[in-house]
């Protein structure tokens, strides 16, 4: 292949190296005004009052929002009123807006709003909240507006509940002779993107909404602020440029509402909303946490014959993206495994804490979290080599998958031979524990994972090529670049399919739902899936239609024809050709007649044969391919003080094909590091009331330069047949195993299970010394 | 971004900061002054610090002082960490100082920021305290010179008014041996779960603990029991432990059980190092 | 007084710009100057995006009033025009959303030519400073490497 698989430099490089590439806060213009939130300072308090005659006064302010009158919205169940209206339900929760001529006046202005709070009683993790008589966060769940698919319980705290039906159910331990069984939990946490996010809204006189926002989903916000507020779709044009980092978090749709009505609130002026640091971690969605409770069964030989499974996951105080993340999470509950009954009750909890967005890897890291912890448990008890117990359990074509997928050998891929190489490169010949001196050891733990795409069954993407008169191609896809590097792997497909040099390729960054066709979200590693087939297709349409018009000029048929090197040509007779610039705004005859025009080509790509899941036993297909993992960590370990130190890392993934080696080993490599960060050290820590005590990069600590171990990233080839180039998704598959193999090595070191996240040295020591608060 | 408004002054003698603050105060401006100026910058952006006039010290030349002098080596309050450890004339500061946030912040906090901060960790105070610097302070009465450990008690002993100018240390102490620890809660970044800082001094150990109270302290009585001949290293550690001030922190950090597990592994560490000829690698 | 007028010193120009003293220089180049290479990422001094070079060395500009850099060099990403360490970030895949790298690079550049000799130890206490999210740091690690490999 010509350009597939080469380490092609991502096409917006050297802008992002000169600081000229733009990002949303990046925009601003003269009658640009700003807007400022009033947050909650309580996870669960009655709104009294409020009291904003003194912010209105001030000179500057050009509007004050409440919540009052405003709907109720929300993707799944419509349960969020857009600010806090009659109680507020988490800490950081948007109470009123200030907008004011510069951010300054603006923050001045919202220090003068006051606002009355009453305490209510908080609920305060998921399994609090699924007990009896919890408080309720939402006492009118009964009347929400709903999704046929969400699930809510009236008069509980439960927003969904997904149910995995499999196998035998009246024999459902029938073969096992040895069983484990863990509880495991962690609080929700942040995707920290570098670039906080930020929306800026205008409404022109026509009625149009202008919109421009750091988002993952510039589509998804049209179609729901149309949704929301009853506003025509072709009114709203989203404009999204380059996104500063989002894995996830910017999937959600929340400042661009909050922005749109600001705007609407000083009629019509441009406004932007900026999320300060503390806002983006705390008052935007944030990243799901987990209550689980996993039971496995096996024969003596280490076949695990059932599992029954209990995922409480933190759906905060709005439902939103955590109904999907609560199906995402059942859908693909076993882990990678072969398993024949499975019993899993996923249920959506609301809690008085942040609610969550998407976060890399969908529930999947989270989930890993408690199965492979549960693996690790049992291959104890089997006295059986972890590793081995994983393969011989190993998914495979001809096993059904928790939602009866029958797997073949295109839509999953091969975990027996990741596993085997993972055993090669993280040395695990050597033995899991491998003393150095009398304190210190070095200690291994692996884990597998696996992922689908459970994404909406009829989500689009399209691309659209246009022409530059010295034959040269624009590519204009709904992709966002979020960093993936997405839009320079399109172009190498492009220029694959069309034989071209990818130079001569250019590509649009910036997205605005006016002019690029749709890309459904930049989300689930399905870029390169979606937006590749789209352009594998507008690639065609390109060269159908220039050997349309070549084959008059050059009076041949058009099966004799050939594309490459921006030429079209006689396949028997290469130098009888005629380049693109010739033919791609029309041929023109020495006479000047012209014929042919202007080459337009357009692609599309729909997911097929996607159903929803029975809501009985959770039946249906979720998503088109199963990428698996298997990952290894490697640590120092200080026997005495419980601390230790990150030495390798490795993830083995089957990719299907790497399209370009670079760019995917750095977005494997930076899953992991993101990985390692939520294993060991990233968490909100929360207090009585549901505040979160360190909303600051300070207290909450992504991993930093030197922290890092060294990363082995290697690929298995498996190709999905019907993918580009067989190409699987890659964006988040590394982050998957990474908690789970962590503390599988911390729990060896320390001799006692581990059942929590992070895995700081305090955990270890509260473990080891059975004091877990 | 800071909402409110201020009046930036930059006085060039101590005299004129003096009578700036004064003034200003007697006005009700709430001066502040300002060296490095990061609490000013991030706490007032959360509306936990405020001032309408800031008294900038950095161009008054006293405060920028450093060299070796006579028997001292004299640091002005306005030198930044980064300058400190440049110069690295006092070595068990360049230690504590190294570990304070990150290189980039250093090079903009300054020596007499960090001693003087509201953040309870203020750990470039840890090796001043152990040699029992001369800290000299200006003030509307003019300039006093005083020992550290009359000066720090627990923060900064500062009347209204007065600011730190420079810290005076005997040339004697400035190659001492010392050992300097800072445990995070985990790796290697973050504000300290403990920092530990020791020298030894030909009367025995001093040290001086961050991060375990709100406040930095040397303590006699921990002292006294490291030092106490007839002490086994066991008795030692669990004197010294019970000697601990109050309140042990207890927060995000980590908790108070926790932090007297790590505090008693430092104190293990400590007395190795001692014992061992005063040779382990600073950590 | 509570605004001033400064002609400060950026990438080699004097610019003349109207602040409040509360400004930072990083709202100052960005709001002021339309020099939005610097990014905010946490206005407390904690991220590193929004780093620039004062006098040669790394600063986080939004723990630095506008009215403190007087009298200074500063030098912004906008001010380097092919510095090696860009081109190295380039050829290593050293980012990927980009957010976090005019700040990276800003103390990198600044690094390679204060310490053209720095060794892993002195690379990790300078580089500690900056958080990149998409990177695991390795591609960072290898472009500031071969900067200093070929400096020394």
């Amino acid at each position: 292949m010509r350009t597939v698989g080469k380490s092609v430099i991502r096409k917006e490089a050297w802008d992002k190296v000169s600081g000229t590439a733009r990002y949303t806060h990046d925009f601003q213009f003269t009658e640009l005004l700003y807007a400022k939130m009033v947050t909650s300072p309580f996870g669960h308090a009655k709104i009294i009052s409020i009291d904003t005659s003194e912010a209105k006064k001030m000179p500057g302010v050009r509007g004050v929002l409440t919540g009052e009158g405003l709907p109720l919205i929300g993707e799944a169940i419509k349960d969020r009123p857009p600010l806090a209206f009659g109680k507020v339900r988490y800490h950081g929760e948007p109470v009123v807006i200030v907008v004011a001529d510069t951010p300054a006046l603006a923050k001045k202005a919202a220090d003068k709003v006051k606002i009355q709070y009453e305490q209510l009683p908080v609920v305060n993790s998921p399994a609090q909240a699924f007990q009896k008589g919890a408080p309720l966060v939402h006492e009118q769940l009964g009347k929400y507006k709903k999704d046929e698919d969400s699930y809510p319980v009236p008069g509980t705290n439960i927003a969904t509940h997904l149910k995995i039906r499999k196998g035998d159910l009246t024999n459902f331990w029938k073969d096992v002779e040895f069983t484990v069984e863990g509880r495991y939990s962690f609080n929700p946490s942040d995707h920290v993107a570098m670039e906080t996010r930020c929306s800026i809204a205008e409404i022109t006189r026509e009625g149009r909404i202008l919109i421009t926002t750091s988002s993952q989903a510039p589509f998804m916000a049209k179609r729901l602020i149309s949704q929301y507020f009853n506003e025509p779709e072709g009114n709203i044009e989203v404009h999204t440029p380059l996104v500063g980092g989002a894995y996830g978090g910017k999937a959600s749709v929340q400042l661009e509402v909050l922005a749109y009505l600001s705007s609407k609130a000083v009629g019509g002026r441009p406004v932007k909303l900026w999320n300060s640091r503390e806002e983006d971690m705390i008052t935007s969605p944030c990243h799901i946490g987990l209550d689980a409770k996993i039971k496995f069964g096996a024969d003596r030989n280490g076949k695990i014959r059932a599992a029954e499974i209990l995922f409480l996951w933190d759906g905060g105080a709005y439902s939103d993206k955590a109904i999907d993340l609560t199906r995402a999470g059942a859908t693909d509950c076993t882990g990678p495994y072969g398993i024949e009954n499975v019993w899993c009750d996923s249920f959506c909890m609301y809690t008085n804490h942040p609610y969550p967005a998407p976060f890399r890897g969908f529930s999947h890291s989270e989930l890993s979290f408690a199965i492979e912890r549960t693996m690790n448990l049992l291959a104890e008890k089997l006295k059986m080599d972890p590793l081995e117990l994983r393969r011989i359990n190993a998914i495979r074509p001809g096993d059904l998958t928790p939602t009866q997928v029958k797997l073949n050998k295109s839509n999953v891929g091969d975990l027996p031979a990741c596993i085997t190489k993972l055993k090669e490169l993280i040395k695990w010949e050597e033995g899991e524990v491998v003393p150095v001196n009398d304190r210190i050891v070095k200690v291994k733990g692996i884990s597998c994972s696996w992922k689908t795409s459970t994404i909406d069954t009829n989500a689009p993407s399209g691309a659209i090529l246009t022409f530059n008169r010295d034959g040269t191609i624009n590519l204009m896809s709904g992709v966002i670049e979020i960093g993936t590097g997405t839009k320079t792997v399109l172009a190498q497909i492009l220029a694959e399919r069309l034989k071209m040099d990818v130079n001569h390729i250019y590509v649009r960054m910036e997205v605005d739902t006016q002019t690029t066709p749709e890309h459904w979200k930049t989300v689930a590693s399905r870029g390169t899936f979606m937006g590749g087939k789209a352009v594998l297709e507008a690639a065609d349409d390109v060269i159908r239609q220039l050997k349309d018009i070549a084959a008059c000029v050059l009076r041949a048929p058009i099966e004799d024809l050939e594309v490459a090197d921006s030429r079209v040509f006689l396949r028997d007779d290469p130098e009888q050709g005629v380049h693109f610039k010739e033919i791609c705004y029309g041929y023109t005859y020495p006479n000047g007649n012209a014929i042919g025009g202007q080459i337009i080509g357009r692609g599309n790509y729909i997911l097929r044969g996607l159903t929803h899941l029975d809501p009985e036993n959770g039946k249906g297909k979720p998503g088109p391919e199963w990428t698996v993992t298997a990952h290894g960590v490697e640590v120092e370990f200080d026997r005495k003080d419980l601390t230790y130190k990150l030495l390798r890392a490795v993830s083995v993934i089957d990719i299907g094909k790497v399209l370009n080696e670079k760019a995917a080993k750095g977005q494997v490599m930076g899953a992991m590091s993101m990985g390692l960060a939520f294993a060991g050290r990233e968490t909100f820590v929360m207090d009585e009331l549901g505040r979160i005590l360190n909303p600051q990069l300070r207290t909450y600590r992504p991993l930093r330069y030197g922290e890092q171990p060294e990363y082995m990233v290697d690929f298995i080839e498996t190709p999905q047949l019907d993918a580009p180039y067989g190409a699987r998704g890659v964006g988040e598959h590394g982050l998957l195993g990474m908690p789970a193999a962590l503390a599988n090595a911390l729990s060896k070191a320390i001799g006692v299970p581990i059942y929590h996240l992070p895995l700081t040295p305090e955990l270890l020591w509260r473990t080891r010394e059975g004091l877990l608060r | 971004m800071i909402s409110f408004d201020f009046d930036y002054l930059t006085p060039t003698t101590m005299q004129e900061a003096a009578e700036l603050f004064q003034r200003l105060d007697q006005e009700g401006k709430s001066p502040y002054y300002y060296s490095g100026g990061t609490e000013l910058i991030t706490l007032g952006r959360l509306n936990m610090a405020y001032s309408e006039a800031v008294i900038d010290l950095k161009n008054i030349p006293e405060c920028h002082a450093h060299g070796l002098s006579g028997d001292f080596l004299v640091q002005g309050s306005a030198l930044s960490l980064t300058a400190a450890e440049v110069a690295n004339f006092f070595p068990f500061l360049t230690s504590v100082a190294s570990q304070v946030a990150d290189h980039t912040a250093r090079g903009k906090i300054t020596i007499g920021g960090n001693i003087c901060a509201a953040i309870f960790y203020r750990e470039a105070v840890l090796p001043y305290l152990l040699v029992d610097s001369t800290v000299i302070i200006a003030g509307n009465k003019g300039i006093t010179a005083k020992k550290m450990s009359d000066a720090f008690k627990e923060k900064i002993q500062l009347k209204k008014g007065e600011f730190l100018v420079q810290l005076l240390t005997e040339r004697k102490w400035l190659n001492a041996p010392f050992i300097h620890i800072k445990r995070r809660q985990q790796w290697q970044t973050g504000y300290p779960l403990i920092t530990i800082a020791a020298l030894q001094a030909e009367d025995g150990l001093r040290v001086g603990l961050s991060g375990l109270c709100p406040f930095p302290f040397r303590s006699a009585a921990v002292e006294a029991a490291l030092n106490k001949k007839e002490f086994n290293r066991e008795e030692k550690i669990r004197e010294a432990l019970k000697a601990m001030p109050s309140p042990i922190l207890d927060d995000v950090e980590g908790s108070k059980e926790y932090r007297l597990f790590a505090l008693r592994n430092l104190l293990e560490e400590i007395l190795n190092w001692q014992e061992g000829g005063f040779k382990l690698e600073n950590t | 007084m509570k605004t001033h007028n400064l002609v400060l010193r950026i990438n080699g120009e004097d610019r003349q710009v109207t602040v409040r003293s509360a400004d930072t220089l990083l709202y100052t180049l960005r709001g002021r100057l339309g020099l939005t290479g610097s990014k905010p990422g946490c206005l407390n001094g904690d991220c590193g995006a929004c780093t620039v070079n004062v006098d040669g060395w790394p600063m986080k500009s939004c723990l630095m009033l506008a009215v403190e850099a007087q009298g200074k060099e500063i030098t912004t990403v906008e001010g380097l025009h092919d510095a090696p360490i860009q081109k190295a970030f380039v050829e290593h895949f050293a980012f990927q959303c980009g957010y976090c790298t005019p700040g990276f690079i800003m103390n990198c550049h600044s690094l390679v030519n204060n310490h053209p000799g720095a060794d892993d130890k002195k690379i990790k206490e300078w580089l500690e400073s900056n958080i990149c999210r998409c990177t695991g740091y390795a591609e960072i690690e290898a472009a500031v490497k071969e900067v200093l490999g070929k400096k020394s």
